[in-house]
């Protein structure tokens, strides 16, 4: 974009990083129209250390107002602690687990950067609350926030390797809270066969194309990706339509809770609107875990399937925050987007806020065909014609 | 002319060679002996009772099953007094052009052999036994030095060898002009018209539902894809191959699929066969071949290339070093037109005692054999159900793809059926094409070879293999490839060269094969 200065200038949208947003979304005067690409304090979703806060609140919340099985729900984040902070709590359940692997994640950080996996609690001591070290030490060198985390043994395998899912979720207001569920992801592959013998080797562990980058037998012809449709058809051969579809309606649950367990902390601005890129893994038994949400999800292409998914993905988001006001908010699919909460759940069948009579069918498409080109081209066809009439 | 009769017991005669001592002949044995102990089985009426225990226990079923892919895989038997080798190709000059391709490939390979002096075959060290034995599920990690070897032959040599089979007996001293063929092939063969093909496939006619169409977004479930769900599993619980077969021509659905075609196939996956399995992989294990390095970088270079493919990579590993090694598939080549390779001991060459087929499974992989197993990968996760399904589809169908024969699934029907379309209803396309240099088969080839493998995406080739399983023949891959051409003719109208040619059919991965087809046999003003 050149050397644009948003503080300088006028701007109707903004598309910034995170950085920026730190430093001058509190002094920066928004008139009514005008749209930013992140909340204020997105972080409670995105820093790990602050989401497994908001979730552990919102499950006991949950058990409190509608018992220990809806709250049961909430059990898609591995047991995590906030280090040093929670040292001692999770020393307790070190020791009730003994012979399981730990990662260790900075919760600042992104791209696979500073994480390793451990067995031993000597591997974490620079972590261990009130340390050996001396005040002066510790006044010298912070030490960074990290989480320890329980590392998922069984990830599902396919090929012998292992692989994690990154799908979209666009959210238009926290309250009341409005997200949508893109049709398109992928799956990204480590391009070694996954044993738990080298908790060393990175990359093994790590799918993050990032990481995978720098694998001495990363081919950057090769690619490691699959488009979620892809997997979805080959988990369907493999366990059937019943299995893979209890499978992704588990996913649209960590979707949706996820984004309730942070409601009520994130500073609601009717400017603001956020694509998260979450970062899901599937255990053997088809269970999904939530990894991570990237706030600020990496739009950077590694080929040409992946470059078209991005710029429909970032067409279809402008379309959704609807700079031109063609929409008329009673919408529930726009192009790769289908709206999945609208201050509850919506439905497949029927228009938007009518009542559903008989089976509810969640209005999720994850993994589907996807296409947008030709629902964009009625919708607006739609629109203009309500518009003239 | 063989008369009906004669035929018909010459084909039972023949079926019942085949499985008499075969373990489902003795399976047979068994259940019949222990339902003597039955109540229901009377000594009056002993045989009558039996047979109908074995149709109520599902026996008499798997035996039709088993005949029914009798049937399918070998060919009717010609005149009584014709010589075996009429069964493989009945044309002479096929058999001989057959036989020069076969001794050029085995001259290649052995001066590869002799250049690299590397033997053919020789048995590994316990040492690398050991090794190989750890890393058998993670072959693919392995990065052996194979800079020195090249595949024996690449699709675009075979095409060679074709352009230029001619038949002796056939003078064409006609000049190139529309009355008679204007494409590469120039053999006589008898390929079909479009209002065959249509009676042929009628199942993929426009009043009838498609998986592929009728089961796309826009239509309700409730048309066509529901009952074809149910359909496909009364099928599967009445486990009746010939109503599998019937019931693929309109396509499998995604969870339904690996069970039909294995039921097709008749693969039952029984202990005999897993130990089978086991044997072979204990002969990869003990003795190193030199087509495992071709196998080795055809891999490397195809599929683990491939966008989807490249996960399976161990797994094509483990199927294809067993399938070099494994001697059963030798019986395909009593119905090819090609004949194993064979090889002599060191030192006894011509001695007859002394020769091998080489590899043991008489096969010589080419460029892009792997990826005849990587769409099945998709759909088959244990290896020894994968391997066997993989040289089922070998021995019944692969096989045609690259050996000389005028079977009409051959090769060289293929493309003699795929120009024959393309000049008859697309002329102009033709013409064109052919002045720039671009000879439509010269692109379609590769195609066809491959059938399609890493060409279409994953979910339309499925549904491509699904129909060559309905219809027991690859007809549709000529069919397919000429609807591909017609979908992309006004581009293809509008280019200059074969370069630019290639480019517009370059990227097939967007194609919806089933709308193709249809359109191309049913909605066309022929």
């Amino acid at each position: 974009m050149g050397a644009f200065l948003p503080s300088e200038e006028e701007w109707d949208f903004l598309w910034c990083d995170v950085s920026w947003l730190r430093e001058n979304f509190d002094h920066t005067y928004m008139e009514e129209h005008v749209r930013i690409c992140h909340f204020r304090n997105h972080y409670e979703l995105s820093r790990k250390n602050y989401l497994v806060k908001n979730l552990k609140r919102f499950r006991k919340q949950l058990e409190r107002e509608a018992g220990k099985l809806e709250a049961a729900k909430c059990d898609f984040f591995p047991k995590t602690f906030e280090m040093p902070s929670e040292y001692h709590l999770f020393v307790e359940e070190f020791r009730k687990k003994p012979g399981i692997t730990w990662i260790m994640k900075p919760v600042g950080r992104s791209q696979g950067k500073g994480i390793f996996l451990f067995r031993k609690l000597k591997d974490i001591i620079d972590w261990k609350k009130d340390g050996v070290r001396t005040d002066e030490q510790k006044d010298e060198t912070q030490i960074e926030t990290y989480v320890a985390q329980q590392y998922i043994e069984n990830p599902y395998l396919i090929g012998g390797r292992k692989f994690d899912l990154r799908v979209y979720v666009l959210v238009t207001s926290y309250i009341p809270l409005k997200a949508w569920l893109y049709r398109d992801g992928f799956a990204r592959f480590s391009n070694t066969r996954f044993t738990l013998n080298s908790i060393d080797d990175h990359y093994v562990h790590l799918t993050n194309v990032a990481v995978q980058k720098t694998a001495p037998d990363y081919d950057p012809e090769k690619g490691c990706k699959w488009m979620i449709q892809q997997l979805r058809q080959y988990l369907t051969a493999k366990h059937g339509a019943g299995s893979v579809e209890v499978l992704f309606a588990d996913m649209d649950n960590i979707f949706i809770k996820s984004l309730q367990s942070v409601q009520k902390v994130i500073i609601s601005d009717k400017h603001c609107f956020e694509l998260y890129g979450y970062d899901i893994l599937i255990d053997r038994d088809l269970k999904p875990w939530l990894l991570e949400v990237n706030a600020s999800p990496s739009l950077v292409a590694s080929s040409q399937e992946d470059y078209e998914l991005k710029c429909h993905l970032l067409k279809d988001t402008l379309h959704i925050v609807d700079m031109e006001g063609r929409l008329t908010g009673k919408e529930k699919r726009v192009g790769g987007f289908d709206l999945i909460w609208n201050d509850g759940p919506v439905s497949r069948e029927g228009n938007l806020g009518a009542p559903v009579n008989g089976n509810f069918m969640a209005n999720t498409h994850l993994g589907c065909y996807n296409d947008r080109k030709q629902q964009l081209k009625q919708l607006f066809r739609t629109l203009s014609a309500q518009q003239t009439a | 002319m063989l008369d009906p009769d004669s035929g018909l017991s010459l084909t039972i005669a023949r079926i019942v060679r085949r499985l008499q001592g075969s373990s489902l002949h003795s399976q047979l044995e068994r259940q019949a002996r222990v339902s003597l102990h039955k109540p229901e089985i009377k000594l009056e009426s002993l045989k009558e009772d039996i047979k109908d225990f074995l149709k109520t226990s599902g026996w008499e079923k798997k035996l039709q099953n088993a005949v029914y892919s009798e049937l399918n895989v070998f060919p009717s038997p010609c005149h009584p007094a014709a010589p075996p080798e009429h069964m493989k190709e009945p044309l002479a000059y096929m058999r001989k052009a057959q036989g020069s391709w076969e001794k050029r490939i085995l001259k290649s390979l052995n001066s590869m052999c002799t250049e690299l002096s590397i033997p053919l075959a020789q048995k590994r060290p316990a040492s690398e036994q050991k090794e190989l034995l750890n890393k058998w599920n993670e072959m693919g990690t392995d990065e052996p030095d194979l800079s020195l070897f090249r595949p024996v032959y690449a699709p675009k040599d075979f095409l060679e060898v074709l352009m230029n089979l001619r038949n002796p007996n056939y003078e064409n001293g006609e000049q190139p002009s529309f009355r008679n063929h204007l494409g590469l092939i120039q053999v006589p063969l008898k390929v079909k018209d479009i209002p065959e093909l249509k009676e042929d496939f009628s199942e993929l006619g426009l009043n009838t539902g498609q998986l592929g169409i009728d089961d796309s977004a826009q239509v309700p479930p409730e048309f066509f894809e529901n009952e074809h769900v149910r359909v496909g599993q009364k099928v599967l619980a009445e486990q009746d191959s010939a109503a599998a077969q019937q019931y693929v021509r309109q396509g499998c659905p995604t969870a339904l699929r690996a069970d039909l075609w294995a039921l097709i196939l008749n693969i039952s996956n029984q202990p005999e066969d897993i130990l089978y399995y086991e044997q072979l992989k204990s002969n990869v294990i003990q003795y190193d071949l030199l087509v495992d390095s071709l196998i080795y970088k055809d891999v490397k270079l195809t599929a683990s290339n491939d966008d989807y493919y490249f996960v399976f990579e161990d797994y094509l590993y483990q199927v294809l070093l067993c399938f070099s090694r494994d001697t059963s598939v030798l019986e395909h080549f009593t119905y090819s037109s090609a004949t194993p390779p064979k090889s002599y001991i060191r030192g006894k060459l011509g001695i007859e005692e002394y020769a091998v087929f080489y590899p043991p499974n008489g096969v010589i992989p080419f460029h892009g054999f792997s990826m005849y197993v990587a769409p099945l990968c998709f759909l088959y996760h244990e290896p020894s159900k994968l391997y066997q399904i993989f040289r089922e589809m070998y021995v019944r169908f692969f096989f045609r793809l690259h050996s000389i024969s005028s079977h009409p699934s051959g090769i060289v029907s293929l493309c003699l059926l795929f120009e024959t379309l393309l000049q008859t209803h697309l002329p102009q396309l033709f013409y064109h094409l052919r002045e720039i240099g671009a000879q439509p088969l010269r692109i379609s080839f590769k195609w066809m070879v491959r059938a399609f493998s890493g060409y279409l995406a994953t979910d339309q080739l499925l549904l491509l293999w699904d129909r060559i399983l309905g219809y027991n023949s690859l007809e549709i891959l000529a069919v397919l490839a000429a609807a591909v051409f017609a979908f992309r003719a006004v581009n293809l109208m509008e280019v200059t060269s074969l370069a630019a040619a290639e480019a517009v059919l370059a990227d097939l991965s967007t194609l919806k094969v089933m709308p193709l087809l249809q359109i191309f046999l049913f909605a066309t003003v022929t």
